[in-house]
């Protein structure tokens, strides 16, 4: 038996823009053990949920990712409205969709890019953070923010779109889907990157299902999970398909991210087709008394948001479960008996997001 | 052919403008609807202190006494929320950024105008009386 050695990686890495620590017990070449370790960028979020209204927390809630900022607000939201029992205006409930596939586009863009960028295609990187310029530009005409758009508020959403925006959001994602075309044609067909790609940090069905994957890399290995389909927001009068691979290799995953933006800009279409006109918001009264867990799919899978509310304006307490907290027993599973050279693509595959995973 | 499509990129990417921008030289390109700071108008504020209670970040300090209305800029998120609020509308969204700071300590202090003085109303209502 060789003699066995740790080589630590991150917080700090060229490659790994995430604050997560891997502790990489390597026998030559071949990595045997991992030991994860998070904890560097902890803030305390939930617990300032007793310190800060539940209206005013929302903007706390959206706080907690830089990426998926709208939806954990938007599940943060719905878990308050479901234990008041407000039924929120329809039109309302399509803005939410509509903002949510946009962040997830934005994020998927911005994964797409980073991907690339760790298997040392810096051009590609690029050109993918300039078609998500495109998302991030219709975000800040509709909400006023680029990236933390604070549109959502219990009751409602507080900006609304008017329908010529709409159509013009419609089309512009319509013009650049041949670029998106392009640069997706370079993800999956591109021979260097399949090399790079396929066959590398393989999880089969069986093992996703049992350490708990979500999102894209649940999808990826065949595991047909995806939360939009319980049909919250306006998701249930949607049509769409979730996009399954089941090679369950690091090629897979991406191809489920590349293949539904399209998902989202199809749904985006729907609903500027199906969207009614009226209010998009409600007056709220009251405190929430009870408890909710409140679901939704994020761009990186499943997040879970646990409310308890006893009737007075400052709420009991919150959890979040976010997909990357749930990612990280996949991910050592996978990083078991796989190369050091490919450690920073198979980390990247399932898309880490620590300050999710810490709050 | 891919020589060929790759030239096609090439010349596109030769006679395009950069995608980026020469920020802070020009400024950044914002909406109608961007969130870039807050600002005040000191001669509407009526020291209500909505703005107060409703900031989630608690960055904003009213003294009703001495008439001033402070923000903390480095607390501030910029959700607009005290803009929602403010009654009579003296609080407005700026949507390009503020400047960027050279020294410690990013408070902004006003003295504002204060509640409306019940005097005005009662000479308006002695004026018949005068007449």
């Amino acid at each position: 038996m060789s003699k066995q050695i740790t080589v630590p990686f991150g917080p700090q890495h060229p490659v790994l823009p995430e604050p997560l620590h891997l502790d990489l017990v390597l026998e030559d070449e071949k990595v045997v053990d991992v030991i994860p370790t998070i904890g560097y960028v902890h803030r305390g979020l939930e617990k300032l949920v007793e310190k800060r209204e539940y209206t005013e927390y929302v903007f706390i809630a959206e706080r907690i990712c830089g990426i998926c900022s709208h939806i954990h607000g938007q599940t943060y939201v719905q878990g308050i409205e479901q234990i008041m029992g407000l039924e929120i205006p329809e039109r309302a409930q399509y803005l939410r969709t509509i903002w949510s596939e946009y962040s997830r586009m934005h994020s998927h863009l911005l994964w797409l890019g980073l991907f690339a960028d760790s298997m040392g295609f810096e051009s590609v990187f690029m050109n993918s953070w300039r078609l998500r310029e495109h998302i991030l530009d219709d975000l800040e005409a509709t909400t006023g923010g680029r990236v933390i758009q604070g549109v959502c508020k219990v009751g409602g959403v507080r900006k609304d779109i008017s329908p010529e925006k709409l159509d013009e959001m419609v089309k512009g994602l319509r013009g650049i889907e041949h670029e998106l075309q392009d640069l997706t044609n370079v993800f999956l067909h591109d021979s260097s990157i399949q090399h790079r790609l396929k066959g590398v940090g393989v999880l089969n069905k069986e093992d996703a299902y049992y350490y708990g994957a979500v999102g894209p890399t649940g999808r990826g290995s065949g595991l047909a999970i995806d939360i939009r389909e319980t049909g919250y927001a306006a998701y249930g009068k949607i049509n769409f398909k979730p996009v399954v691979e089941h090679d369950g290799d690091c090629y897979a995953r991406c191809a489920v991210r590349a293949k539904e933006m399209f998902t989202s800009i199809d749904i985006i279409e729907q609903c500027a087709k199906k969207i009614p006109d009226g209010p998009v918001d409600m007056k709220v009264t009251g405190a929430p008394d009870g408890e909710f867990f409140a679901r939704a799919e994020q761009p990186r899978g499943e997040v879970i948001h646990y409310i308890k509310g006893n009737g007075k304006k400052n709420l009991l307490r919150h959890r979040v479960r976010t997909p990357t907290f749930t990612n990280i027993p996949p991910l050592v599973t996978l990083l078991k008996g796989c190369d050091l050279a490919d450690v920073p693509v198979i980390v990247l595959s399932i898309d880490p997001c620590i300050g999710c995973a810490e709050r | 052919m891919t020589f060929f499509e790759m030239t096609k990129t090439v010349l596109k990417s030769l006679f395009t403008r950069p995608a980026t921008l020469m920020y802070p030289a020009k400024p950044a390109k914002k909406t109608p609807l961007s969130r870039g700071h807050v600002s005040i108008k000191p001669e509407g504020c009526i020291t209500c202190r909505s703005c107060q209670r409703k900031c989630p970040t608690q960055a904003i300090c009213v003294e009703v006494k001495e008439k001033t209305w402070e923000i903390d800029n480095m607390r501030c998120v910029v959700c607009g929320v005290c803009v929602d609020v403010c009654p009579t509308k003296c609080l407005t969204m700026e949507t390009q950024y503020r400047k960027v700071l050279t020294a410690r300590g990013a408070r902004d202090k006003f003295t504002v105008a204060g509640p409306k003085k019940k005097e005005p109303v009662a000479a308006e209502a002695a004026k018949p009386v005068k007449e």
